[in-house]
Parts: C-alpha cells; sequence; structure tokens
C-alpha cells in the first residue's frame, strides 16, 4: 500500500526540520527501520527510518530544504503497486496536527476563537482619517484610598470637596464619614452632584476594516515623504451661486448641491490645470494618470471607506453629486462592490460638517496627492479697501508626496483650485 | 487544668501521642535517639519507644528523607527530623519531586504521609548556612503543605494533625522559640481526650479594630509585642492573626480582619521576595480592595544573607518597634 | 553426541521453569520491544510530547529480574521504565495512552513517559530525575522490613546513576540499616551521550564494585541471557529475604536507540559498526529464542506468531490511545492532594490551590 514518508518529530523541541541529506534515491528499495534521510533538527543532525517497506518512488522534498513537522517528504510504493494519479505531488495537508487541533477544542475559553478571516486588503481601500480629538483625562488624581472610594460612591460624595487627612494627604475613611456628617449648605450641593462613574478599560477586537485601515496608514504615514499647503478661498460668491441653484434644482426635482460637490468639481477642473498631482510613485518612475478617479472619504459606522467616483474629469456637477450619494448610501449599507472601493487616482477628504476649520490628511497610496477640506467660517476679513469686514472663509489642504508632487506643483494646484471655487460660475459650466 | 509547657515539650508531647496512637509512626533524624535530640525535641522517646520506633541516621539529609519518602508509599508514616530545616536544600530533589509530585505523576495511585519537621529560623548567629527560612520556597509547590506554629498549643495540635495528615507536611519550627511558654490545655480537658489543631485555620492571637498585622512563626509574637505598644503608646487597636498553616491558607480570617481594620501589615523572618506576605498581600489586594484605607506593608528580614554578627543579625529581623514604625505610616 | 546445555540452564530457579513459562518469558520480551517500536512511531507522527527514552536491547534485564518477583517483591526504576512497566504486568493500552497524554493512561495522562506507576502490581515507578529513585528504593526496603514483611525491592537506575550522591547516600543506609533492597546497574555503556569512560571514575573496575566501599554484596555480569540474568538476581535476592542485607548488581547490556529520541546516537559517541555488533552478537530476544529452540520449546513458527501477535497488541494499544479522550480541564486539580481528593476534614479547610 502506497505510504507517504513524512517530517518526523525527532525532539522535544523541534517545530521543523531541514533534510539534510536522502541517503535512497527514487527507485531504491527500503525496508522497516532502515535509515533513508538525514534530517537536522534544532539540536542535531539524525537518521530518519522508514516504518514501512516497498520502493521510494518518489521524492517531494530536496535536500537543504527546510520543512515543518509531519510535512510530506517522499511517497513509498509496495513492490510492484502502481502509483496513484496525483504521486508527482505531495498531497495539500490542510489542517495543523491533530494534536494541537484536539487542544485547541477542549479550551473552553480560547481568547483567540473568534478572529474573523480577514478579507483582502484590496477590497477596502485605505480610507483617510484625521486624528482622532486626544481623549479627555483627569489632569489631577485625588488621592483616596480604595475604601474611601467606595464609601464616597456609596455616599453620594465627591470626592474632590473632600480634605485629605490621611499620609500624603490621602482622603481615607474618615475623611469621608466627616464629610457625609457635616451639613449640606453653600456649595455643599454642587459638590455632592454624583460624577460620572468610572468605567472598565474595554478591549475592543479589531475589525477587519479597522486592521486595513490601520495597515495602509501607517505603511503611508512612515513610507511616504508628507509635505503639507493650505489656502484660504473667500466662499461668498459660491455660497451664494449654490443658494441660487439649490434654489432652482430643488424647484425642478433636482438634486441639493453640497459645498463639497463643488468642492470635487473645482478639484477635477484644477487637475485639467496642473495635473502633476493626479499621479504615483512607482520606485522607478512617476506614473501620471490620464483620467481623475476620484477617491471620497466616507465616514461610516465600522470606520472610513474612500468609495471612488470614476473618470470624475468626464463628469458635470450634477453626475457628481448623484453618484457620490449613491455610494455613500452603499457605503453605509456596507454594499460597496470591491471595484468601487479601488483604482483612486486622487482622494478628498471633508471633515467641514463637523465644524473642523482645517487640518491635514494622510496620503491614500498609491496616490501621491489628498485634500483635506474645513468648514466654512464667518470671519472678520480685510477687504481690497482695507476695511475689516464680515467676510466667509474655507481652508482648503493638500497634502502631497514630495517625491511626485513640489511644493510649487501643489501650490499652483491649489492656488487653480482657489481660483476656481472663487469663480464658481465656471464650476457649473 | 491548662499547664504552662514550652514549645519543645509541646512538640515531644505530640511526638509521644502519635507514637501511641499509630504504630506505623516512627522518627527519623539526625541525633533523635540516643542523642536524645539536638535541641532535644525527642528527648527521653527512644528510652520509652525503642530503636525501632526512634531510629539515628547518619548525615545523610537526601539518602535519609528519600527513604522516608519511599517508606511512606508503603504504609509507614515517617517523621522526619531535619538539625535545621537549611539542611532541605541538600534532599531538595527528594522533598521537591518524589514526595509532593509522586501523587501527580501517578494519577492519584500514591500517596506520602510524611512530616518533615525542624527548626527553619535565623537570628541565633549561625551565619546564613544555618539560617534558612524556605517556607516559601515550599509553600510554591502543589503536593505539598506547609506549617509553622508560634506557640506551644499550636506547637502540639498542629504536629499531631501534621502526622496524621496524609499528604506530606513541612513543618517548620524555631530554635528560638523551643524555650517559650504558653498554655496547653490537658488531654482530660479535651472534649476527644487530645488536642488536634486542623491544618487550614488561622488563628486571631489578638482582637483589635484599627489595623491587621498578620504573621506566622515567631514572627507572631513580634506582632503581639508591637500591638502592645500602638495600643499603650498611640491609642491604635491592632489585630494579630497567626496564619498557623501557610498552605493551606486560612483566607477567610485574614480577610474577615482586613474588611474589619481596613489596613493590614504582614509581619515574617522569612526575605521579602517572593515570600509568604508578598502572597498575602497580593490577595488581600484582590479580594478586600475596597476595603483598604491604606496599601498593605510588608514586613520581612532584611534582603541580605542572614549575617552573621550578632548585634547585626538583630537588626537584621523585624522588630516590634519597626512594625511600630511602620504602621505609623499608615494612619 | 552430548548436547551442551546452556549455562545457567541448570541454576534451581531455571531448571524449575516450565516450557510455557519460558515462552511467556519469550512473548514479554518482544512485547515491549515492539511497543517501543510502536511508540517511537508515535513520537515521529507527533503524537507524543516531550522526551521518548526506548528499551529496545536491555529487555532481558527487566524480564530477568522481575520474572523473579514475589508477593512482598517490588520494584522502582528511573525514566527508562516502559520495559519493566510491561515486565510486571502492566498493559500496553494504559502505557499507550499515557505516552499519548491521554485520560486512560495509567497515570491519567499526568506523568508521561519516564512517570509509570502501578502500586497494585508492587511497581514504583518510573522516575525521572537521575538517581532520584535509589533512596525510594531502599525506603521500600525499609517499609517492608518495619513492617516484618519478607519481601525486597529491586532499584534498577543506569550506568549515569551511580555518580549521582544520592544513590551513594542510599548504599551506606541500606548497608547501614541493612536494608532488603537490589539496586540492579543497568550497564548500557552510555550516560545519555557520554561513555562510561567518560564519565566514571574507574570504570574497567566495576561500576558495583563500589559497593565494596559501603561492604554491600556485589556482582557484575553479561545481561544477553535471561539465564544467567535470573540465576544471579536470584542470589541477591535470597540475601535480601534470608539475611536482610542489599546487593548491588551491574549487568552489561545495550540501547539500540539514543538516550532519548532527539539523541543524535548514530555518529556522534558511538559508531554504527557498534550498534550493528550488539544488535547481531548481543540481542537478548535473539539470544532467548535460540536457546529454546534449542532446547526444543520453541519453532520459527511460533516464534512468529509471537511477533505478529505483539506487533498487533503494540498497533492495538496506539489506535487505543489516538481514541481516548484527552483529561478534561477540571482534572487539573485532582490529584493533588490525598485529602483534597477524598473530600476529608483537613482537605476542605483552608485554601490549597492559589491560581487566579
Amino acid at each position: 500500500m502506497a505510504s507517504y514518508l513524512k517530517m518526523p518529530k525527532l525532539s522535544d523541541t523541534m517545530t521543523e526540520g531541514v533534510l539534510a541529506k536522502w541517503l535512497k534515491k527514487e527507485g531504491d528499495p527500503v525496508s522497516i527501520d532502515e535509515d533513508v534521510a538525514e534530517v537536522e533538527t534544532d539540536k542535531a543532525t539524525m537518521a530518519m527510518q522508514s516504518f514501512d517497506e516497498g520502493i521510494l518512488h518518489k521524492i517531494y522534498v530536496k535536500e537543504g530544504e527546510s520543512v515543518p513537522l509531519g510535512a510530506h517528504l517522499a511517497l513509498i510504493l509496495a513492490e510492484g503497486e502502481e502509483p496513484p494519479a496525483n504521486a508527482d505531488q505531495p498531497p495539500v495537508v490542510a489542517t495543523a496536527p491533530a494534536e494541537n487541533q484536539d487542544v485547541a477544542s477542549m479550551k473552553t475559553t480560547s481568547s483567540t476563537a473568534a478572529i474573523p478571516t480577514p478579507v483582502s486588503v484590496a477590497a477596502v481601500t485605505a480610507p483617510v482619517v484625521a486624528a482622532a480629538a486626544p481623549v479627555s483625562t483627569e489632569t489631577t488624581r485625588i488621592k483616596a484610598s480604595p475604601l474611601a472610594r467606595k464609601l464616597a460612591r456609596e455616599h453620594g460624595i465627591d470626592l474632590g470637596q473632600v480634605i485629605g487627612t490621611g499620609p500624603g494627604g490621602r482622603i481615607v475613611k474618615n475623611d469621608v464619614d466627616t464629610a457625609a456628617a457635616a451639613p449640606a449648605g453653600g456649595g455643599g450641593s454642587l459638590g455632592l452632584l454624583p460624577r460620572a462613574q468610572a468605567k472598565a478599560n474595554q478591549t475592543i477586537p479589531l475589525s477587519n476594516i479597522r486592521r486595513v485601515i490601520a495597515q495602509r496608514l501607517l505603511e503611508s504615514k512612515t513610507t511616504i515623504p508628507h509635505f503639507y499647503l493650505h489656502i484660504e478661498v473667500d466662499t461668498e460668491p459660491l455660497m451664494a451661486l449654490r443658494e441660487q441653484v439649490n434654489a432652482a434644482s430643488v424647484g425642478s426635482g433636482g438634486p441639493k448641491y453640497t459645498v463639497n460637490d463643488f468642492v470635487m468639481r473645482g478639484l477635477v477642473l484644477a487637475i485639467g490645470s496642473v495635473p502633476g498631482v493626479n499621479a504615483s510613485f512607482q520606485g522607478d518612475s512617476i506614473l501620471q494618470y490620464g483620467e481623475v478617479h476620484l477617491a471620497v472619504a466616507v465616514a461610516i459606522e465600522a470606520g472610513l471607506v474612500t468609495p471612488v467616483i470614476r473618470s470624475a474629469q468626464s463628469k458635470s456637477i450634477r453626475e457628481l453629486s448623484e453618484e457620490l450619494k449613491a455610494l455613500a448610501g452603499k457605503a453605509r449599507e456596507k454594499k460597496l462592490t470591491p471595484n468601487e472601493m479601488t483604482g483612486g487616482t486622487i482622494t478628498i477628504s471633508n471633515l467641514g460638517a463637523y465644524g473642523i476649520s482645517h487640518f491635514d490628511a494622510i496620503i491614500n497610496p498609491p496616490q501621491a496627492a489628498i485634500l483635506s477640506v474645513g468648514t466654512i467660517l464667518k470671519q472678520p476679513v480685510v477687504n481690497d479697501q482695507g476695511q475689516i469686514v464680515p467676510g466667509q472663509r474655507m481652508n482648503i489642504g493638500l497634502s502631497g508626496d514630495h517625491r511626485v508632487v513640489d511644493g510649487a506643483v501643489g501650490a499652483q494646484f491649489l492656488s487653480e483650485l482657489k481660483r476656481f471655487l472663487e469663480t464658481p460660475v465656471l464650476l457649473i459650466s | 487544668m491548662p499547664r504552662e509547657i514550652t514549645y519543645r515539650e509541646a512538640l515531644k508531647e505530640a511526638l509521644d501521642e502519635e507514637l501511641a496512637h499509630d504504630e506505623n509512626v516512627v522518627i527519623i533524624g539526625e541525633e533523635v535517639a540516643e542523642y536524645n535530640g539536638a535541641y532535644k525535641v525527642t528527648e527521653g522517646l527512644w528510652k520509652k519507644w525503642g530503636s525501632k520506633r526512634l531510629i539515628d541516621a547518619p548525615i545523610s539529609e537526601a539518602g535519609f528523607i528519600g527513604i522516608g519518602i519511599g517508606a511512606s508509599m508503603l504504609g509507614v508514616r515517617p517523621v522526619m527530623e531535619l538539625m535545621f530545616y537549611s539542611f532541605a536544600y541538600v534532599a531538595f530533589d527528594q522533598m521537591m519531586n518524589n514526595a509532593a509530585a509522586v501523587r501527580y505523576m501517578s494519577g492519584g495511585l500514591i500517596h506520602c504521609p510524611i512530616v518533615v519537621r525542624g527548626p527553619a529560623n535565623g537570628g541565633t548567629n549561625v551565619g546564613a548556612t544555618h539560617s534558612h527560612t524556605p517556607e516559601n520556597i515550599f509553600a510554591n509547590m502543589p503536593g505539598l503543605k506547609v506549617v509553622s506554629p508560634s506557640h506551644p498549643i499550636d506547637a502540639k495540635g498542629l504536629l499531631k494533625s501534621a502526622i496524621r495528615d496524609n499528604d506530606p507536611v513541612y513543618f517548620m519550627e524555631s530554635t528560638v522559640l523551643y524555650g517559650t511558654k504558653g498554655l496547653v490545655p490537658s488531654n482530660d480537658e479535651i472534649e476527644g481526650g487530645e488536642l488536634l489543631i486542623p491544618l487550614g485555620k488561622a488563628d486571631v492571637k489578638r482582637e483589635g479594630t484599627d489595623i491587621s498585622l498578620i504573621a506566622h512563626g515567631r514572627a507572631v509574637l513580634t506582632c503581639l509585642a508591637a500591638a502592645e505598644i500602638l495600643e499603650s503608646q498611640h491609642q491604635i487597636s491592632a489585630e494579630v492573626v497567626d496564619l498557623r498553616s501557610i498552605r493551606p491558607l486560612d483566607e477567610e480570617t485574614i480577610m474577615a480582619s482586613v474588611r474589619k481594620t481596613h489596613r493590614a501589615i504582614y509581619v515574617e523572618e522569612n526575605k521579602p521576595f517572593c515570600g509568604i506576605g508578598a502572597q498575602i498581600s497580593s490577595m488581600i489586594m484582590e479580594q478586600a480592595f475596597d476595603d483598604l484605607d491604606a496599601p498593605v506593608l510588608r514586613i520581612a528580614s532584611a534582603d541580605a544573607p542572614a549575617i552573621y554578627s550578632p548585634p547585626l543579625e538583630k537588626m537584621q529581623l523585624p522588630v516590634p518597634e519597626e512594625v511600630v514604625a511602620r504602621a505609623l505610616t499608615l494612619f | 553426541m552430548a548436547k551442551k546445555s546452556v549455562p545457567y540452564s541448570d541454576a534451581p530457579i531455571n531448571a524449575s521453569l516450565s516450557s510455557d513459562e519460558k515462552i511467556e518469558l519469550l512473548r514479554t520480551m518482544v512485547r515491549i520491544r515492539r511497543f517501543e517500536q510502536a511508540a517511537l512511531k508515535a513520537y515521529n507522527e507527533n503524537n507524543i510530547g516531550g522526551f521518548l527514552h526506548l528499551y529496545i536491547g536491555q529487555e532481558s534485564v527487566a524480564v530477568g529480574g522481575i520474572s523473579l518477583l514475589g508477593e512482598n517483591d517490588h520494584v522502582i526504576t528511573a525514566y527508562r521504565d516502559h520495559g519493566h512497566a510491561l515486565a510486571v504486568g502492566m498493559g500496553m493500552n494504559e502505557c499507550m495512552a499515557e505516552l499519548y497524554g491521554k485520560k486512560t493512561g495509567c497515570s491519567k495522562g499526568k506523568g508521561g513517559s519516564m512517570h509509570y506507576f502501578a502500586p497494585d502490581k508492587n511497581y514504583w515507578g518510573g522516575h525521572g530525575i537521575v538517581a532520584g529513585q535509589t533512596p525510594l528504593g531502599a525506603g521500600i526496603a525499609f517499609a517492608l522490613k518495619y513492617r516484618n514483611l519478607t519481601g525486597c525491592c529491586l532499584c534498577y537506575l543506569g550506568d549515569g546513576a551511580i555518580n549521582q550522591g544520592s544513590y551513594h547516600e542510599a548504599l551506606n543506609l541500606a548497608s547501614l540499616w541493612e536494608l532488603p533492597v537490589v539496586y540492579i546497574i543497568e550497564n548500557n555503556g552510555y550516560s545519555m551521550g557520554t561513555s562510561q569512560v567518560r564519565s566514571s571514575a574507574h570504570p574497567e573496575g566495576g561500576l558495583a564494585a563500589r559497593a565494596d566501599a559501603y561492604e554491600i554484596a556485589w556482582d557484575k555480569f553479561d545481561g544477553v541471557s535471561l539465564y544467567e540474568i535470573r540465576a544471579k538476581v536470584q542470589t541477591a535476592i535470597d540475601r535480601a529475604h534470608k539475611e536482610s542485607k542489599p546487593s548491588v548488581l551491574e549487568i552489561l547490556t545495550y540501547r539500540y536507540k539514543g538516550h532519548s529520541v532527539a539523541d543524535a546516537n548514530a555518529e556522534k559517541y558511538r559508531s554504527k559498526e557498534e550498534i550493528q555488533r550488539y544488535m547481531t552478537e548481543h540481542d537478548p530476544i535473539e539470544n532467548w529464542k535460540a536457546t529454546l529452540i534449542g532446547e526444543g520449546v520453541l519453532t520459527e513458527e511460533n516464534y512468529k506468531v509471537i511477533q505478529r501477535e505483539a506487533a498487533a497488541e503494540a498497533d492495538a494499544s496506539a489506535e487505543f490511545a489516538r481514541k481516548s479522550p484527552f483529561p478534561d480541564e477540571s482534572e487539573i486539580f485532582d490529584d493533588v492532594y490525598w485529602e483534597v481528593d477524598n473530600r476529608t476534614a483537613s482537605g476542605t479547610t483552608g485554601r490549597h490551590f492559589f491560581h487566579g
């Protein structure tokens, strides 16, 4: 009967072995207990014996090759036996050694049981995220004994209002007892307002999307030499135009345009003037894209995704607007296809809706630029007459890959974008 | 009537009674028989019981402790004396592998009803080799039991229970305590007619409300002296908890005391690193965190090998004044 | 032509052997070898963890000595303990399952290869630390004497153990206290991977000869023949039973495999030729088989049946082990304390375990 020689366990610590030398060649007869090969383990080089007899039909592992325990090394056939159809290749080993599996299944409380199968990285293109706001922390920790803390909780006493008399000013049981016994009055009612309960730290397992975000953005920030530019755009003409356009559009059953729709259109037009930002670093060359596939950062519950509007250069503001709405809707329902999330050539991220005035975004590789769009702020501006008057400004940033885009090119691009946005009629023509 | 007898006499009474109680009890050790015991714990027993029941062993701890363990597997109940518990280290393989693990490795087919007893203390100017306190080392090994009595009554009651126990019990005494006296009831005034104190039961040696001083062995006496000073000079009421048995451990009595006083100090003559106090304070932190009004402190031997120089060795071990000073930092 | 009788066959202990008993001795040796081969295969297949010290080549030493034991005679050995286990009558299934770490193992999967025990068969292990069992063997003998039982303890050890202090302490005490213990040094020439010449002072004088220093009777002889082993071990047992005195026997034997399976034996510390020479000239099974065929007790056909049955039994034990369940997680804390296992007052007072 055909049998396979497998990499044997030859020591207590061995996990893989090097097939150091074959002592038999294909076609040689082998008998039980006969040395057939030498195996180098973590401890020594040792002879490996056959547990079967027959003819060494096929060798799968070359001398010098390292393979894990249990890997198929060779096929032994009984004398006169016909080789099986698949004899030229070792069988595919699909599972871990039985022993380990059994032990894993014994463990009822295994913490590693619930790791989901990762989806391919391509299925979720790197999203664009701005830095999260830092979690606020207690700036001065109140020194109180565990018992004092428990009692304060029970009595609803604010430890911040209690004077500690223990070593180093620690609040101890006595101090809380005294505070609890003291008559309420003056600012006391304020002090007695219950504080938020402390919550235990929570370990949140990484979702696949979070895993990809972490991986891609770390790669981007650590391997791409980022530089950052900002420009201020006077949005008064844009807002005026948008009001007119929306009034007309909604009246005729059309879409209501967002500021972002205009910015997208402006970005596409600006690339027409300065195509150098719509490019990618390719190691030994730079790829300048012929089309604009515009990736747009969309926040969803699980994180951020960047669906792509294809051939944006040939689309009107209405088409851009409608397509983005459709993509964002699919993103929230997690129905984006991999195709709809890949292939962007430049990205736009807009945090204006959150009141963010300006920010710097991390480039979405392999792209070379990302636009970061802030909110429109009403602010005093100095007009052409040198007078301070109320005005509106929007800050737009560009993060560029300096290997592809130089500062001057980025600046040209931003100033071209500013020109389009401040002359908004160009956006809808 | 309770009699006032020494710790040494209490141990001897226990041995004598158990020799009478079970013919399989045999006492083996260096100079335990004809010499009457290096510290006279077995004085007079050889004369009474003869050479079959009290056997002088040569200076050969690995050999005779191993023989005791082997004999215990076959139904003998040996009570082995180590002249100093420091000598356990030359019998370490026998005590840690054979006695502790043979039951486990045989899947429960074998057990070792053996007692290994002897003094485990410093403070007598005999230098580092003879001053070891290995209670933490042996208590670390599952399968072993470790007992360390502080008073004559405990010495007698615990030793009798240890000899009747069917697991290996390592019984750690103190040469400094051998001559101390205490009240021990006579058998005719005890229900059941004999003094048996169970392993795994701590004893509150002094009640108090403000701080728990927890200890084993001779450190219990240190704590009692400290409690007196705290009471008379500082109006602090200290409770003194004597573990008596280290493994098994009476955690309920410890936690009940801490929940009452909200402060705790562990005092021991062991070295501090991974000492018994480290274990106890960790358990208090885990189980009674919200009852603590101060961090749990540990007081142990100064962390160097036992020094010879007599006045300095006194300073190396915990003294009542140190316990008082450290206790005051918690208020 | 008068047939020359095999040496020691006429010793009383051997002359009284029936044909069936002789066949059973052969069967036990063959079963040990087949068990060890199956164990090696299982180890290579990663079904067994840790170490695996095989007894192949030394079968006569365990089988010869243990075949002489009566009701109050006991056995203890070191970590190369499978042969002694089968010789005292432990089953292949429980032994193999122990190697697999299964609940059905002789120690419920808690001891492993080095720690087999069967106190109901007077077998006290199975000890992992070199020479650690030698005081225990004296202790078992002490207990026999203390309890006025006429018996002895065969305490097996390897030639590497004779340089450990505990062995010499045990010898001194055994002589001093006149304990009925028989120390059997299984001298296979190598303490782990170090030859006798490189590990023991005065090796040519005989390892057992050190017993002279303790005024203990000793003997040294070749271990290829069951007749010779039985005759000479019997002498030592008689000394224990009748005089309550210890003995030291050094039996020359050879292990075909490495110290453990992880031992690269082939070309490091002994030559292939040396191993081959022992296999062809000094194999205890071949020797006994030839003896029995010469006596007309055995035929080649019978021998093949014995081989086949032993192989089938060993294979079946591996299958039994494979199918058996692992111990339950809850069993980790069983068998640590007798008092806890038996739910006595002592076992339920105070905290015994400190995890979590």
